[in-house]
């Protein structure tokens, strides 16, 4: 029981930075970036290529991915995004050129790494058992759980008291607004797009870290669950993105234990639904933009 | 004559695909010329596909009967389903038909008479080419035909500017749940015929991948006019036969493509034919894609 709840509060925060980059780029820009997922995934192989290519410690790799994810979303902003922005296109058109960059990445990496799973070089990834009387549990994933809130913490910090959170607010409140008064909007954006895809690429080391493996199309079961996330607490709210992520992963760990394996995708799926049905605006939406 | 037959004896299942998806990108079309953005589309297909099959395998039906009740099935799904769904709009209206695909996938997983995971193995091979482009002569004639039709007009103004269309007094959510479920009919149809093709489906061949795949062909090709989506799927059916000597790189070339078309033509490749009448792309509407 213990260790299910653990579980699901390590998945809960991968799903959260996960997440919480995707809702970020949607609060400010409201357009869907389908390349998250992808972003995600070049996280873990960036870290892989580190380490195994590079010669580089776990944490140096951790960076390495940071960097290389957050350079990854300035020039997905300015290849898939920005042409699209220029001449007002609606959102259908910047979906769509974010899934043909995940064509062409996804290939890229498999044509390097081929499209099965593989694991990091031996002894590269830290891994240690933490013991409370007889229940023992996985140190790295502990590691991950803190990590994941102090990120959180440090980007709700930026968003509500930093000149450059302010400027994003702005953004999303009134672009025309925001750039009459002076703000620097595409110098906004692009900070939005690298920090929204670092959070991905972060989330994607830790998870490939924590489970040791790592695939071309790991990105893939995280999208619907990042609409669900997204969807329950909200479109675009941060916060309300961090608890649909604890939400969601609390209830897929909990629909495991009631229902057969072939159904472990419905809760999600179903959740979804529903909320769209009952409750569009989520737990935490305000806006009324779009839903009728 | 010869060259003819052989080419298509070794390319016949190809050119069936090709139709298919010619049909299956034409009921995207239908809610995209609307102005509205659905991805359930790929669920549509399974209902006509899984009914179709199972109609056949157990109860002995004949082939049309069977493609009919399946693609009335899916159509009759689509009708409560659009009911509760266009309540929303844009982006929201994309995910929740999206959930539906899902939720659609899980229930063919889950459920014993589909054959869950493994999916149907042994359907009969009993579509035939004339079948497909028969029907997919006839949906884009009829579409032609509703496209300039009262109701064409309707969907136009739905997609230019709901509000102002609802203060014309057209009946908005009845106009698009027309085209949701006549959507669903074609996609339903084109599920039946192509199960009756590849000889084996299973719910991994209706995912999310699938219905964007649809949308694809749909917008790539062009929402202007019924031809796009028909041309979209061809090309890109056929493309990655054309491509086969690039071999790994054929996505790659694929997705900057589909960057190129929807960067630099966001209204798709039809427009290309009308591009030296430039005053008439400007009197076809101001707004691109859908």
């Amino acid at each position: 029981m213990l260790e299910q709840l653990y579980n699901a509060v390590f998945i809960g925060s991968i799903y959260a930075l996960f997440a919480v980059g995707f809702a970020l780029v949607f609060s400010v820009l409201d357009v869907l970036n389908l390349a998250h997922p992808t972003t995600f995934m070049l996280g873990a192989f960036a870290a892989l290529f580190a380490i195994a290519t590079l010669g580089l410690p776990w944490y140096a790799a951790i960076v390495v991915a940071l960097v290389a994810t957050g350079a990854f979303g300035v020039l997905l902003d300015r290849v898939a995004f920005a042409p699209l922005r220029a001449r007002n296109a609606p959102q259908l058109s910047s979906m769509i050129s974010s899934l043909a960059v995940t064509l062409v990445v996804v290939r890229l990496v498999e044509l390097r790494y081929g499209g099965d799973f593989i694991v990091f070089p031996a002894g590269a990834v830290p891994s240690f058992l933490i013991r409370f009387g007889d229940v023992t549990l996985e140190g790295t994933r502990l590691a991950i759980i803190v990590l994941s809130v102090l990120v959180m913490a440090v980007l709700t910090y930026v968003v509500r008291s930093t000149r450059l959170g302010r400027e994003l607010r702005a953004l999303a409140e009134n672009p025309r607004a925001a750039r009459v008064v002076g703000i620097d909007v595409e110098r906004a954006i692009a900070a939005t797009f690298f920090i929204s895809s670092a959070l991905g690429g972060l989330a994607g080391v830790l998870l490939a870290f924590a489970y040791n493996s790592l695939d071309s199309k790991m990105g893939l079961p995280l999208e619907l669950r990042a609409f669900t996330v997204m969807v329950v607490g909200g479109m675009g709210s941060l916060p309300g993105a961090v608890l649909g992520a604890y939400v969601l992963a609390l209830g897929e760990v909990a629909s495991l234990v009631y229902l057969p394996a072939e159904l472990r995708d419905a809760f999600a799926f179903g959740l979804l639904f529903l909320v769209l049905i009952v409750r569009p605006s989520g737990l935490f939406g305000q806006r009324s933009v779009d839903r009728a | 004559m010869d060259a003819i037959g052989d080419f298509l004896a070794a390319y016949s299942t190809t050119i069936a695909i090709v139709g298919v998806n010619a049909l299956l990108a034409l009921s995207v079309w239908v809610t995209l010329y609307a102005g509205q953005l659905t991805l359930g589309n790929a669920a549509f297909m399974a209902v006509g596909a899984y009914v179709s099959a199972l109609l056949g395998r157990h109860l002995g039906l004949p082939f049309p009967l069977a493609l009919l009740v399946g693609a009335v099935g899916s159509a009759a799904l689509a009708a409560p389903l659009g009911l509760t769904v266009f309540r929303l709009r844009g982006v929201y209206l994309a995910i929740a038909t999206l959930a539906f695909g899902e939720v659609v996938r899980v229930v063919l997983l889950a459920t014993p008479i589909t054959g869950k995971g493994q999916g149907l193995n042994g359907i009969p091979p009993k579509t035939e080419l004339w079948h497909i482009f028969l029907t997919l002569a006839v949906a884009a004639y009829v579409l032609w035909r509703v496209q300039g039709s009262i109701v064409g007009r309707a969907w136009a103004a739905i997609r230019e500017d709901e509000l102002a269309a609802a203060s014309q007094g057209i009946p908005v959510r009845r106009y698009k749940l027309t085209a949701f479920v006549i959507g669903a009919l074609l996609a339903g149809w084109a599920g039946g015929l192509s199960a009756h093709v590849t000889f084996s489906i299973d719910p991994s061949d209706f995912a999310f991948t699938k219905a964007v795949q649809i949308l694809v062909f749909a917008v790539v090709g062009g929402v202007p006019s019924v031809l796009g989506p028909i041309f979209g799927a061809t090309l890109l059916t056929s493309l990655p036969e054309l491509l086969r000597p690039l071999k790994d790189a054929r996505d790659i070339f694929q997705g900057l493509f589909l960057l190129g078309v929807i960067v630099y033509l966001p209204r798709g490749l039809v427009t290309l034919a009308q591009l030296r009448r430039t005053r008439q792309l400007r009197e076809i509407g101001a707004t691109d894609v859908a």
